[in-house]
């Protein structure tokens, strides 16, 4: 589903050049849950980033579904962000100005989607997480748990083909932390969604079938745990 | 989509409440400033009640003669004579009529003292003005015909003299010691309309002095119509072109060469000898070129302040971006929402410069600083200070917006 070839990311300065990933070769296939772990500054969000096209590589081509995203504009890069990719954030991201409902709209904002199929979707998506009792409330009015499970509800309000999870779990205790791994595991099981998650949590990482590390911005290793 | 932008714009001016009242109080004072500053212009020399052919109407006011010798010059409003003269007897206007400069008088009636304005008017006056009468009917060439001491007067004078909402037509009011028959009550208009406003109008042979006298100088001024606006310029040109033939008058040492008069719409005969220009004409085009320049001056204000403003307050949402942008916003589209804030923000603070304004007129009307006064909104200025608000809007708005929507996304989410 997701092909990187010989990634690599170099940040510039005007004095300093910094080699963030290097050589990266990785395929995810469809359907599957795949971790990345690896120590602080390894370069596993940028990965990420890269695999989400939030940021362009320095050398190598990302290709989605066999098709090579290079050269795109920004709108096409949009639409395509829109339609396919589903982002989970350590830190939620939720805008606080909005209630819970209108932050899980969002993606479909920028889709042509009627008011109240927007509205249909996104009650559908928090009742996945478990949240449809909290659809007027505030971010600042719920806990962290329930930040992220609004977040899971937005990312996978569009149907996205590909999840891409930045230390879900990372802000949160270890029970919070489970039950956000659950949902993630219910909707690669039931839905078949495939997920990539960045994790420094090595019991998380095991629950998923197949697990990369990396270190200094290359692939160390990488370890199934399961076939997809 | 737009009830999402909505919200947040609501939400923003909610959580930001002194930079929402900064924003809306730049928009609000310079619409409410520019909206109540045209209805007093319009007031002072609009075409309003009762002058309702104010656009094919050019008024002459002022005679000016010159002796180049000694330098010497006379300026005034001019004498029947010289209107009956040289302006009635003109080919193109469809009407010409006069009346005096106002007067003041002192009367008692009703058991007070009184101070009226009152004016001499001809009967072709009241043809060319559409006043309300209360009661009664207009001055007519058949009172002058028959010489009659009759007046016309309005509803306050008969309030003040007669009693309130008491008839007063076949009444006598006294004026400079004469009886005089009231024969209509017009709905008064403001005193600074004052080509037409008076408290009392009298024919203008009541007046006291020599009948026969030829000086071209005297307390009237015309009032002249033009069959259509078209021919407006036709009458000016006419006139211009009788008042090179007059033959000079001589009064006594002062021998003047040069006789200066024209036909002016109402700004330039009202500012003549001003600052402005009138005799080129060009008074109003100059008065409008300076209150246009202000008018951009004093709204580019609020307008850098705006900007300032948006420039924080997107900078302050730099991971809302990232965020939109994460889940599929285009730069275009940050941009569209950013600037669709603006208007709304803009929208919001001209709506409440309308409320405000309105208040003013409200109260300024029904003060009695200037009777019958009758400020109204002019809806042309509204919609062009604020399309002129929304243009300052995008303004302040696109290149923040742009710039912040060009913010790489992984940059944006970090702050």
């Amino acid at each position: 589903m997701l092909s990187l070839q010989n990634i690599e990311k170099i940040y510039r300065t005007d004095t300093i050049e910094t080699l963030a990933l290097q050589n990266i070769n990785l395929e995810v296939a469809k359907g599957e849950f795949l971790s990345i772990m690896g120590p602080s500054g390894c370069g596993k969000s940028t990965l990420l980033n890269i695999m989400g096209l939030l940021d362009a590589p320095t050398g190598g081509a990302v290709s989605f579904e066999n098709e090579a995203l290079t050269g795109f504009s920004d709108k096409k890069l949009s639409q395509f962000r829109n339609q396919k990719i589903g982002f989970i954030f350590q830190s939620y991201h939720l805008i606080n100005d909005l209630p819970v409902l209108d932050n899980v709209e969002l993606p479909l904002l920028y889709r042509n989607v009627s008011g109240s199929e927007r509205r249909r979707l996104a009650q559908e998506a928090l009742e996945k997480v478990g949240l449809s009792n909290r659809m007027k409330h505030y971010p600042s009015q719920l806990s962290g748990g329930q930040k992220q499970r609004v977040a899971i509800a937005r990312a996978i309000v569009g149907r996205p083909h590909l999840i891409l999870a930045d230390e879900p779990t990372g802000n949160l205790d270890s029970a919070m932390g489970n039950e956000i791994m659950e949902i993630l595991e219910q909707l690669n099981r039931d839905d078949q969604t495939t997920i990539v998650m960045v994790t420094h949590d090595e019991n998380m990482a095991k629950r998923t079938h197949r697990l990369v590390r990396l270190f200094d911005g290359s692939l160390v290793s990488s370890n199934s745990f399961y076939n997809a | 989509m737009l009830s999402n932008y909505l919200k947040i714009t609501l939400a923003v001016m909610r959580r930001r409440k002194f930079f929402t009242f900064i924003s809306l109080f730049g928009i609000c004072m310079t619409l409410t400033i520019l909206i109540v500053l045209t209805a007093f212009y319009e007031h002072m020399f609009g075409g309003k009640y009762p002058e309702v052919y104010r656009n094919r109407s050019l008024f002459s006011s002022m005679i000016e003669e010159i002796d180049t010798t000694t330098d010497a010059t006379r300026r005034g409003p001019m004498s029947v004579y010289f209107i009956k003269q040289y302006i009635s007897t003109l080919k193109t206007p469809e009407k010409v009529g006069f009346s005096s400069t106002p007067n003041t008088v002192n009367t008692y009636g009703n058991g007070k003292k009184l101070k009226l304005y009152f004016k001499y008017t001809d009967p072709v006056f009241w043809e060319i003005l559409a006043f309300d009468f209360l009661e009664g009917q207009a001055i007519t060439q058949q009172n002058f015909d028959r010489n009659e001491a009759v007046v016309v007067i309005n509803d306050q004078t008969r309030d003040d003299y007669f009693g309130k909402d008491v008839s007063a037509v076949g009444k006598t009011i006294e004026i400079n010691g004469q009886n005089l028959r009231v024969i209509g009550v017009v709905r008064g208009s403001p005193i600074t309309r004052l080509m037409v406003s008076a408290d009392v109008y009298m024919p203008y042979l009541l007046q006291k002095g020599d009948p026969t006298s030829t000086s071209f100088n005297g307390p009237f001024q015309a009032i002249v119509v033009a069959k259509s606006e078209q021919e407006v310029a036709a009458m000016q040109a006419e006139f211009d072109d009788v008042v090179r033939r007059i033959p000079l008058q001589q009064y006594g040492d002062f021998k003047p060469q040069v006789l200066k008069t024209s036909l002016l719409p109402y700004f330039e005969s009202i500012s003549m000898g001003g600052l402005l220009g009138a005799e080129e004409g060009k008074a109003q085009q100059r008065f409008f070129t300076i209150a246009i320049l202000f008018a951009l001056f004093f709204m580019s204000l609020p307008a850098i302040n705006l900007v300032n403003i948006n420039v924080s307050r997107i900078l302050e949402r730099s991971s809302e971006i990232g965020i939109r942008k994460s889940f599929g916003a285009s730069a275009q589209t940050l941009v569209y929402q950013f600037v669709l804030e603006n208007i709304l923000i803009t929208l919001i603070g001209g709506a409440l410069a309308l409320l405000i304004s309105a208040g003013i007129l409200w109260w300024f009307n029904n003060s009695h600083f200037i009777d019958y006064a009758d400020l109204t909104i002019n809806w042309t200025v509204v919609i062009i200070t604020i399309v002129l608000s929304l243009v300052f809007g995008l303004m302040s708005g696109v290149l923040p917006a742009w710039r912040m929507s060009k913010l790489p996304i992984v940059e944006a989410l970090r702050a």
